[in-house]
């Protein structure tokens, strides 16, 4: 026996090739435009720099007073996070109840919605799509020009967004809900605040609040994140300390950033369990 | 016993409520006052006249978004090395993320699981915007920054993703090559990898689908792309411009949603 007939050739290799030969011809123009030139990492000058930076990422920077600025930071994130959810859901919650078509009286029956309630809505929901589509990072830099450099950005910049993207999603998980109880209540003359209570919340509930809660976890990571355009929290110390190279101290930081999204996926995991 | 027959005017007493949701209530609300207390938040200078003035003309500025011919054609090429980054991006992750993998599904052991499987979840954990902040210091600015940037994060999301895949498949068919004398990794190669290359191939499409949301963004710390214009016009109060390359942003993203939608649609089917 030779060693061909335990070694089968590919059966397939000159698709392959050909497959793999058009690859390659795809990737050069996106790797030109990307700059992708990575030996730049290994030049003389560059190596210099990041070695100086990487000898001190690896003593993280323990020093007491630095450690109590790092918590304070770590719960200036948390509080954005939670205070621009907060806001967040004052404008997300009336907005949902206008958007959703499942209150609708005029749409009993006839399955016609009034023309005016359904321009009312529409516009709504254009209003919300910009507020979500456009990226919270932008957003908090548009803030910091106007509010300055701080924590209102970034709160303001997460209740923004988050309120497009709540809305939205609380519409949809009403409107996904068992339609029969409310239009039994709303059909009976019952008004729609006691149909949404009765009717859809009681099937909806456990689903919006475990949303929520996965939304808040979100908001943890963007306001970490948001810092670096200069929005308050952990993100700009990092940003400052990564400017300054200070390796220890970004060492440090980007722990306390793990340990703090690990937290916050941890809390939220508790709160679904307990409330789903 | 006398039944009521009268019609109820008042909305039913809610159904009682155990002491722990209370709990969980009071706390959550704990939270949301504290946060608001421990703020510097400055309402008074937000909410005065001047402030709302300023603010508006701020946003008037934006009003009619720069559209020179020269800067469309600058704004394309951002676009495309928005594009670009994010492509390469998720390409490395998934060259790095395979043996990565292999390793986080316990085929080299079960130490060497345990090790990658943590060295994935930081990789993860830290968002591609911290690691184009970290990698700018290496990379000086420009879009290789973000590219590597991109490429970290995802390569621990893919990671972690590619280990469980190949971890569910059926053991069956590998066992059975090796059993008749197949070497291990053509077993692999032949029984394994052709059941889990599908998954990963649609795990990696849907990371680039966030990647290129992603890169849009990266460039606000310097790392190339449309967020480099934004930040750039926008420190010099272009505001025009920075509105043509926000338009630009929300474009890319609703193409790329429409994309998505579109693949998804014709997948299903």
């Amino acid at each position: 026996m030779t060693s061909n007939a335990i070694l089968h050739p590919d059966p397939a290799w000159r698709a392959r090739l050909t497959g793999a030969a058009v690859f390659v011809l795809l990737l050069y123009p996106l790797l030109v435009a990307a700059e992708f030139r990575p030996w730049l990492l290994f030049d003389a000058q560059s190596l210099r720099a990041a070695g100086g930076f990487l000898r001190d990422f690896l003593t993280p920077e323990t020093d007491p007073a630095f450690l109590a600025m790092v918590l304070r930071e770590t719960w200036q994130t948390v509080a954005i996070a939670t205070a621009g959810l907060t806001l967040a859901l004052i404008v997300a919650i009336p907005a949902t109840f206008v958007i959703s078509e499942r209150l609708s009286i005029s749409r009993l029956g006839t399955g016609h919605i009034r023309p005016l309630a359904g321009i009312v809505r529409q516009v709504l929901r254009w209003i919300l799509m910009v507020l979500r589509s456009v990226p919270e990072l932008v957003w908090a830099l548009l803030f910091v020009r106007i509010v300055g450099l701080g924590p209102t950005a970034g709160v303001l910049a997460i209740a923004l967004s988050y309120s497009g993207m709540l809305a939205k999603v609380y519409a949809e998980i009403l409107e996904s809900s068992d339609a029969h109880a409310t239009d039994v209540l709303l059909a009976n003359g019952s008004g729609r605040l006691p149909a949404l209570l009765y009717g859809a919340l009681p099937d909806a509930s456990a689903e919006l609040v475990s949303y929520t809660v996965y939304r808040w976890e979100c908001a943890i990571r963007g306001s970490a994140v948001m810092g670096f355009v200069g929005a308050g929290g952990l993100g700009q110390r990092l940003d400052e300390s990564t400017k300054m190279m200070a390796g220890g101290e970004v060492a440090t930081m980007l722990i306390m950033f793990v340990l703090l999204v690990a937290g916050a996926d941890l809390v939220s995991k508790l709160l679904r369990r307990r409330i789903g | 016993m006398k039944t009521d027959t009268t019609p109820r005017t008042t909305i039913p007493a809610p159904p009682p409520r155990q002491a722990g949701t209370w709990l969980i209530l009071g706390g959550l609300l704990a939270l949301i006052v504290a946060s608001f207390a421990s703020l510097p938040l400055q309402w008074s200078a937000f909410f005065t006249r001047e402030a709302i003035d300023s603010a508006s003309e701020f946003l008037a500025g934006f009003a009619p978004p720069d559209t020179a011919p020269a800067f469309l054609a600058k704004t394309l090429v951002a676009f495309w090395e928005t594009l670009a980054m994010s492509a390469i991006g998720t390409i490395l992750a998934a060259l790095v993320a395979m043996p990565l993998a292999l390793a986080g599904a316990g085929r080299l052991g079960r130490a060497a699981r345990a090790v990658t499987r943590l060295v994935l979840n930081v990789l993860r954990s830290i968002p591609e915007l911290v690691w184009a902040a970290v990698l700018l210091v290496l990379a000086g600015l420009g879009p290789l920054a973000g590219t590597l940037a991109l490429a970290a994060h995802t390569a621990g999301v893919l990671g972690r993703l590619f280990a469980d895949a190949l971890e569910n498949i059926e053991p069956h068919a590998e066992q059975s090559l090796r059993t008749n004398g197949a070497r291990p990794l053509a077993a692999f190669l032949y029984a394994t990898l052709p059941q889990a290359l599908p998954q990963m191939l649609s795990y990696t499409l849907y990371r680039w689908e966030n990647n290129i949301r992603a890169a849009a963004v990266l460039g606000v710390v310097g790392a190339g792309g449309l967020g480099q214009m934004l930040k750039y016009h926008l420190s010099l109060f272009q505001m025009p411009s920075a509105a043509t390359v926000v338009i630009a942003m929300l474009v890319l993203v609703a193409l790329v949603d429409a994309a998505s939608y579109a693949l998804r649609r014709a997948l299903m089917r």
